[in-house]
């Protein structure tokens, strides 16, 4: 991407455009990323109520795959996610493997 | 009916400031500023203005308050001194580099330790290189007349920079001077209404302020308050052009007296300058040539200007009422940057004076009158920087 | 009157001298005159010694500093005859108004002034204390300053004691004030 030049910016460094954060992808600040492991998931929702970054899709109230755009790997789903028998349904894993 | 009143500059400032009739004003007391923000309360109380005053518990709460109202749309005034000033530091910087007009008069006073409440120039000249607009104030008249004019300069399309308006504390601000005063009306046409830019209560658009800037696009910012700045000349002498209309009085970048042809000159801010056109008037009886350049606007700084108006001199004395422990004082560096250029430039000393509200006596003026008469005849300088008035 | 007119005030915190200097400056804005008046700026405290000024002139007033030589030198406490001097950088015409219920020849032998120094006197405390029952002398004093400089007249200093007390006192203690002025203006000796 260009950078702009001193004469192309907004004075007073002002935003001028509402929801612009979803520009900024932050996927690639991740050491670990979180997998979702299907079958051990109750549907909780743990994970989407936990995530500070809205990385966890939902639909029709159903959680679907991650958001790796915006995941930056903290871990805090996979901390909280209670699984199934003992079976967590989120599991971090080191990025590049 | 007269507009002629006898007042403090306090007053002069106050009133000014009723006349503009701001949306917002935070404030927090302190000497010599207090009598200013108190007069312009009982204004609020009293409901002459429309002004949302707000009492914070702290300066950089004021500022930091008058940075919110002004982001969200609103014109923004407060006032300090001092110590004051200094507590608003890291507000003064998020003002200027949010490009916020917010206008503040400053009545100079000391910074402790030891502590002092009196007038010197070391807040404001502390605060030189936050990005404010500074114009400095003569007497009470000057103030007021510089507040008036203040936030056509900062609200100015091509500028939209926090501006301060200074006057010496005491000496100004609690002494009682003739002040002629504009009509209300005439003040209330000339400011104008407020056009915010970007305002956040315009919910239609909704905006971000205050982001991150990583090293990437930090140094456009800058560079873009520095463009601003450079701008700022022109709209001050346009702004009192129009002022001269209403009200008959003149003002420039800075004042010049009795300097076209004089050998010798003088270089000094806000009431002291008087004092030393006085002595300067003495001395012209006798046949020295004297003259005196007062500075208005000091930031930003008219250096070509002032380097046409000073490089005939022979010899130069540029009077600090703010010291720079180990170094020259403000205002010299200025002035010697400003003549780097001439091929002629007058030799230059540096007195410091009047610190902590130490009188600046006509006999103060005379020393370095005489001193610079030396100078001119010898070529020869005993000390490059002074002190002025100092025991031993 | 001469080009300009500066005065020094003596008095004590608490007794309204800044006051007295502020109304004659404000009376003496008429006819376009300039004028300034002005604290000794310093600790202010109840009781402790201060001194006032005044300028007033046809020209713009540039000089930002205490007079150093006043024609008029006001002293509104007596007791300060006994601690500070008073006299200091007294030209020679210099006036002395001071508030005391001596007689005039015997504060003059006390200031020990040369004779072309002229020395007035009025019990501006007593004045003060049958106007409006307080010993508050400054507005005898504005009067009598009025009378002996002649830079403004007695219907313009009442209308300024008038307007600068309105705001804040009774009208008893308004009339007071205007009897007091008035009484200092007829009141005030030569000795």
């Amino acid at each position: 991407m260009k950078l702009k030049g001193w004469k192309e910016i907004t004075p007073g460094a002002v935003i001028l455009e509402a929801g612009s954060s979803a520009e900024f992808k932050t996927g690639s600040w991740r050491a670990y990323k979180p997998v979702w492991i299907k079958e051990n998931c109750i549907q909780c929702l743990f994970c989407w109520l936990y995530c500070p970054d809205m990385a966890i899709k939902v639909k029709d109230g159903k959680r679907e795959e991650f958001d790796y755009d915006y995941c930056k790997g903290c871990g805090i789903c996979a901390l909280e996610c209670p699984g199934k028998k003992g079976k967590k349904a989120i599991v971090m894993e080191e990025e590049g493997n | 009916m007269s507009n002629i009143y006898a007042v403090t500059g306090n007053e002069a400032v106050a009133n000014a400031l009723r006349q503009i009739n701001p949306d917002v004003c935070a404030a927090y007391p302190i000497t010599p500023q207090t009598d200013l923000m108190q007069r312009f309360a009982s204004f609020v109380s009293d409901g002459l203005v429309d002004t949302e005053m707000i009492l914070v518990e702290s300066e950089h709460s004021a500022m930091s308050a008058c940075v919110g109202a002004s982001a969200a749309g609103g014109r923004a005034v407060t006032a300090t001194s001092g110590p004051g000033l200094a507590l608003m530091w890291e507000i003064l910087f998020v003002a200027s580099g949010m490009r916020l007009p917010i206008l503040m008069p400053v009545v100079n006073r000391s910074l402790s330790a030891p502590l002092n409440i009196h007038g010197d120039h070391s807040d404001a000249m502390g605060a030189r290189d936050s990005g404010w607009v500074q114009l400095w104030s003569e007497n009470a008249q000057e103030a007021y007349d510089n507040t008036v004019q203040a936030l056509l300069i900062a609200e100015h399309m091509d500028i939209r920079l926090p501006i301060m308006v200074c006057l010496d504390g005491f000496i100004i601000s609690h002494s009682i001077e003739r002040v002629e005063y504009l009509d209300d009306d005439i003040v209330k046409n000339f400011v104008g209404t407020y056009k915010p830019q970007n305002p956040l209560l315009d919910i239609q658009h909704p905006k971000s302020i205050g982001p991150l800037i990583l090293p990437d696009l930090y140094t456009e910012y800058k560079r873009t308050q520095h463009e601003a700045m450079s701008k700022v000349k022109n709209i001050v002498l346009k702004t009192a052009d129009d002022f001269a209309k209403i009200s008959g009085r003149k003002y420039s970048l800075f004042e010049t007296y009795r300097l076209d042809d004089a050998e010798i000159g003088i270089v000094i801010l806000n009431s002291a300058a008087g004092t030393t056109k006085d002595v300067i008037d003495i001395y012209r009886e006798k046949g020295i040539k004297v003259g005196l350049l007062k500075p208005r606007l000091f930031r930003p700084f008219p250096y070509e200007e002032i380097r046409e108006t000073l490089q005939h001199l022979k010899a130069l004395c540029v009077l600090d009422r703010c010291d720079s422990f180990g170094a020259f004082g403000p205002l010299y560096t200025e002035i010697a940057s400003s003549l780097y250029l001439s091929e002629n430039k007058p030799i230059m000393i540096n007195k410091i004076y009047g610190l902590g509200g130490r009188d600046y006596m006509p006999e103060h003026a005379k020393i370095v009158i005489e001193e610079l008469i030396e100078i001119a005849n010898t070529g020869k300088v005993k000390l490059f920087k002074d002190y002025l008035g100092v025991r031993e | 009157m001469s080009e300009m007119l500066e005065v020094r005030w003596h008095g004590r915190g608490g007794q309204g001298t800044v006051t007295a200097a502020k109304v004659f400056a404000d009376a003496c804005l008429s006819g376009g005159r300039y004028v300034q008046a002005f604290p000794e700026y310093g600790p202010e405290r109840a009781g402790a010694p201060l001194k006032a000024y005044n300028r007033i002139s046809s020209q713009e007033l540039r000089m930002h500093c205490p007079v150093l030589n006043p024609k008029i030198i006001i002293v509104a406490d007596p007791t300060l005859l006994d601690s500070i001097n008073v006299t200091e950088g007294a030209p020679d015409d210099a006036i002395f108004i001071i508030n005391s219920s001596k007689d005039p020849s015997i504060i003059r032998a006390k200031l020990n002034v040369s004779k072309k120094q002229k020395v007035f006197v009025l019990d501006a405390t007593k004045i003060a204390i049958d106007s409006f029952g307080r010993p508050m002398p400054n507005s005898p004093l504005v009067g009598a300053l009025a009378r002996v400089s002649g830079a403004v007249s007695l219907e313009t200093i009442l209308e300024d004691v008038k307007k600068s007390f309105g705001k804040k006192f009774a009208k008893k203690i308004i009339d007071g004030n205007l009897e007091a002025a008035k009484r200092g203006f007829e009141e005030v000796k030569e000795g």
